[in-house]
């Protein structure tokens, strides 16, 4: 097989003749360019960020900023590309675009696949790159035919002179278009005008991801190339003080041991060699810096935070005052534990360092980060470093974090050749940077009417961004721990309750720890959705209202999250009393700028515990929608995620350090847990949101609020485990 | 050396006899298409077949399937009722995991040609997808069995 030519894209990408649009990223959003005009735009501080090139073989070749783990991506960009410029969708082509800064997503100022932003930042700058290509094409044509512009018309690649039935190819005027101005403002198609945003469209991923060809990480070959695997201690913090070098250089395969201060790395032929000779060092490792580390412990230490001194968030009114002069009070306190992402590829990355260039191949979701850490680790400028985007198998936000990158690098550099780190499924679980835990005492109270008074909130939580990028705390409040409860005004990931709620008050207090963590699809909505809106559930029944209605008012200010919440009602029938046995909860959450609701149905046994959900009903209103269908199983997809951290997930930890190593004990959902699921797109022309996360915040607590309707017990946190609920029965009411 | 049937050729591979087949497929013949996600036959990512029947590569050592037919997703025809599906009800999410899941569902309908859905669910409950497109894979089996069923042969 021959190595990956990504290298031959990179080089024809930019040396086209024919038409190329480029947008660019400025200050204030986005302008759209002829790329003939790139370099004086260049000069005076714009950079292209999406490239669109039609050439004169009639090809529209769209470069895809984004990485593809399974969201469709590399279909809906180009749909939206495509629809504006009147282009074949049989004559488009995507390709990966290279990491580099003109490709960042406006919306984050970074080229990183990450806060269900894809669609959402870039439909408006793609749809306008799309429409001022087509004018340019139709004035081309007119100007060819010498006739006025009103007369011609673009339909799928081609511009036709209605009067006359004279028509040319896209690929026949787009070196004229290329030297033409570009339209300002240009018209955009009204809804009714759509060719392709709003119907399904087959995912252009699909074919090769069916036929096995699909290059993931894993799948890189290099010549040349040897495989890392990398000896980690189990406890955090913890040195090799002893390892049997020889005996690992001795396996068969193994080309070369090399010991670092914190770990050992062990390149071969093959990964089955690399973890045998691994294996053979018998590396003795120290006690580390948490040695008495265990499940325990940390809840404990999560729970002792609940009292310690924290950084206040909100205060809106007065919470202690509303607090004192409530008619009832609501006191409860919740845990969620660690999660691990544990994507079914596991992490890998192929670096190559040589004296001039640094060239890495990655199932990267955030290309410049991991440009960046190439750079430092390699001491090459980061415009020698060039990472390639492979196909992502899962992303979960795990592979936001370079660390994998960094070691691809490290070992590439010290080995003198082209290097592919290969964690084992053990590695991934245990080293992984979890989704943090969180641990959450609210105190509510009612009015005499059973109406939100005021709300006291204390998080005791991990740090995301202590492992991310520490110099974000600010203040000692970690925003995205924070996010289902609260998120920075004007933040583009739009994470702030919808609930407007009076005499609001939030602390924060940030875990020191050292289990690393990340963001986890959705981020810290899921968890502190559960907890929200479990909490709610409670004041609702506090107050002696029907759950939907008591949000209602809650609501008041998001007129799109009572919608949500309203739909996913009806069509679950709401209201209706459920068997003996049975249970029914409902949900709302809104994040990243789409609103979600979900109610479940689940079936209890009393005797053991156990909880089978048995149907998932979820409405979704994410404002324009581009591919349908894969927008469905986006949702689909996350609800069955987020119900296998309901239900089982849970990251173990003894001795200073991970315990759980393999999907043997860390348990994850399988066909047969899975419910039926009815996903309801709500139809609206409200502004874009995001949908890649989505399907996550809602569950648990639709879940968790079905099992207090079927049994009255109260479970304050997940896993759902049978012995978790057996447990919650067995106490209900105390 | 260790002489292998994979996809209808023949190859002799110079290996250790105890090295999984996963990756003698992977390193040694460049058939990618059969992943590793767990090493220890859990999830089915690395499901091939082995004279026709389903078979985790990360836990079968070579040596064990010497002489024998392996077929990897590579070696199933693009034309047969299982990919034609997964294409048609849009089946794979990231994807990483669908060739040892098509490889399984290939190995089942080729055995039961009606299953009902409770055997459908009781044969995949090996398999993780951890993107969840649990829903869509059983959709897939249900339209590889129709097709199947039309065109009267193979599967």
């Amino acid at each position: 097989m021959k190595p990956i030519a990504r290298r031959d894209f990179l080089r024809g990408s930019l040396a086209v003749t024919g038409l190329t649009i480029a947008a660019s990223v400025t200050p204030f959003g986005y302008s759209i360019l002829n790329a003939s005009e790139k370099g004086k735009e260049a000069a005076a501080g714009f950079e292209p960020n999406v490239w669109i090139q039609i050439t004169p073989d009639d090809l529209v070749t769209v470069l895809l900023p984004n990485s593809e783990m399974g969201q469709g991506v590399r279909t809906s960009l180009p749909m939206i590309v495509a629809d504006e410029l009147e282009a074949d969708w049989n004559r488009v082509r995507v390709k990966q675009a290279p990491g580099a800064s003109q490709f960042k997503n406006p919306l984050l100022d970074n080229q990183i696949t990450v806060a269900s932003a894809s669609v959402r930042g870039f439909y408006e700058p793609l749809r306008v790159a799309g429409a001022s290509g087509r004018i340019m094409l139709v004035a081309a044509a007119a100007q060819t035919w010498n006739v006025p512009e009103g007369e011609c018309e673009a339909s799928k690649g081609v511009v036709e002179h209605k009067k006359s039935g004279r028509k040319l190819t896209y690929g026949k005027l787009c070196r004229k278009a290329a030297q033409l101005p570009l339209p300002k403002d240009p018209a955009l198609k009204k809804e009714a005008q759509f060719r392709y945003i709003g119907k399904s469209m087959p995912r252009l991923d699909i074919p090769e991801k069916v036929s096995g060809k699909a290059v993931f990480g894993l799948d890189v070959q290099v010549p040349d190339m040897l495989y890392a695997s990398i000896a980690r201690p189990h406890a955090y913090g913890a040195k090799p003080t002893s390892f049997d070098q020889k005996a690992a250089e001795a396996v068969k395969g193994v080309r070369k041991v090399i010991p670092t201060p914190e770990n050992i790395i062990v390149c071969a032929d093959n990964p089955d060699a690399a973890w045998k000779g691994r294996a053979a060092l018998k590396v003795q490792w120290g006690p580390g810096s948490h040695p008495d580390l265990n499940d325990e412990s940390i809840e404990k230490h999560f729970i002792e935070g609940l009292d310690k001194p924290a950084a206040v968030v909100v205060k809106t009114g007065d919470a202690s005052k509303a607090l004192s002069e409530a008619a009832k009070k609501v006191t409860a306190t919740y845990y969620v534990p660690f999660v691990a992402h544990a994507t079914m590829e596991p992490m890998n990355c192929t670096a190559h360092v040589k004296d001039d260039r640094c060239d890495v191949w990655a199932p990267t979701q955030a290309q410049l980060i991991a440009k960046m850490v190439a750079s430092q680790v390699s001491g090459l400028p980061a415009e020698k470093v060039h990472i390639h985007t492979t196909y992502l198998g899962c992303g979960l936000g795990r592979r936001a974090t370079p660390d994998f990158v960094a070691q691809a690098v490290a070992a590439s550099k010290a080995a003198g050749k082209p290097v592919k780190v290969v964690w084992s499924r053990e590695d991934d679980i245990k080293y992984d940077f979890y989704r943090g835990a969180t641990c959450q005492r609210i105190e509510a109270g009612l009015d005499s009417k059973g109406q939100v008074a005021g709300w006291s909130h204390k998080v005791s939580c991990s740090s995301i961004l202590k492992f991310l990028r520490p110099q974000a705390i600010k203040d000692g409040v970690d925003m995205y721990s924070l996010w289902g409860i609260f998120d920075a005004p004007g933040a583009p990931t739009l994470s702030r309750t919808a609930y407007e709620i009076p005499n609001w008050h939030v602390e924060q207090y940030l875990s020191d720890l050292p289990i690393p963590c990340n963001p986890w699809r959705a981020v810290q909505n899921g968890p502190n959705a559960f907890i929200m809106e479990c909490f709610v559930d409670e004041l609702a029944h506090a107050a002696g209202k029907d759950p939907v209605e008591f949000r209602m008012p809650l609501l008041a200010d998001s007129k799109r999250a009572q919608r949500a919440l309203q739909t996913v009602a009806e069509k679950a029938g709401w209201g209706k009393p459920m068997p003996k046995g049975k249970g029914r909860g409902i949900a709302q959450h809104t994040c990243f700028g789409t609103y979600t609701a979900q109610v479940a149905d689940i079936s209890v046994d009393e005797k053991d515990g156990k909880i089978k959900v048995d149907k998932i009903v979820a409405a979704v209103d994410c404002g324009p929608v581009v591919n349908p269908d894969p927008l469905i199983a986006q949702i689909e997809g996350g609800i069955i995620l987020a119900l296998s951290t309901a239900l089982m997930e849970q990251v173990r930890f003894a001795n200073g350090g991970a315990k759980s190593a393999s999907f043997d004990d860390y348990r994850v959902i399988r066909m047969s847990e899975v419910p039926e699921i009815e996903v309801h797109v709500i139809k609206s022309t409200d502004k874009i949101g995001g949908i890649g996360e989505l399907g996550v915040p809602a569950l648990a607590p639709a879940v968790a609020n079905a099992l207090f309707n079927a049994t009255g017990a109260r479970v304050r946190r997940i896993p759902l485990t049978p012995k978790v609920v057996m447990e919650a029965i067995k106490t209900k009411g105390a | 050396m260790i002489a292998l049937h994979v996809n209808g050729k023949k190859y002799n591979v110079d290996v250790p006899g105890d090295m999984p087949l996963l990756w003698v497929l992977r390193d040694h013949l460049k058939l990618t298409g059969t992943k590793y996600a767990c090493g220890t036959g859990e999830c089915g990512s690395c499901t091939v077949h082995v004279d026709g029947e389903a078979r985790r590569s990360c836990v079968t050592q070579v040596a064990e399937v010497k002489g024998k037919k392996i077929t990897t997703i590579e070696g199933l025809p693009d034309n047969h009722p299982v990919k034609q599906a997964w294409i048609k009800e849009q089946a794979p999410q990231c994807g990483y995991c669908q060739p040892g899941v098509i490889m399984q569902v290939a190995a089942l309908i080729s055995k039961d040609k009606k299953p009902d859905a409770d055997s459908i669910i009781a044969a995949m409950d090996d398999v993780i997808c951890r993107c969840g497109a649990y829903p869509r894979i059983k959709r897939g089996i249900k339209a590889a069995l129709e097709i199947a069923k039309k065109e009267g042969k193979r599967a």
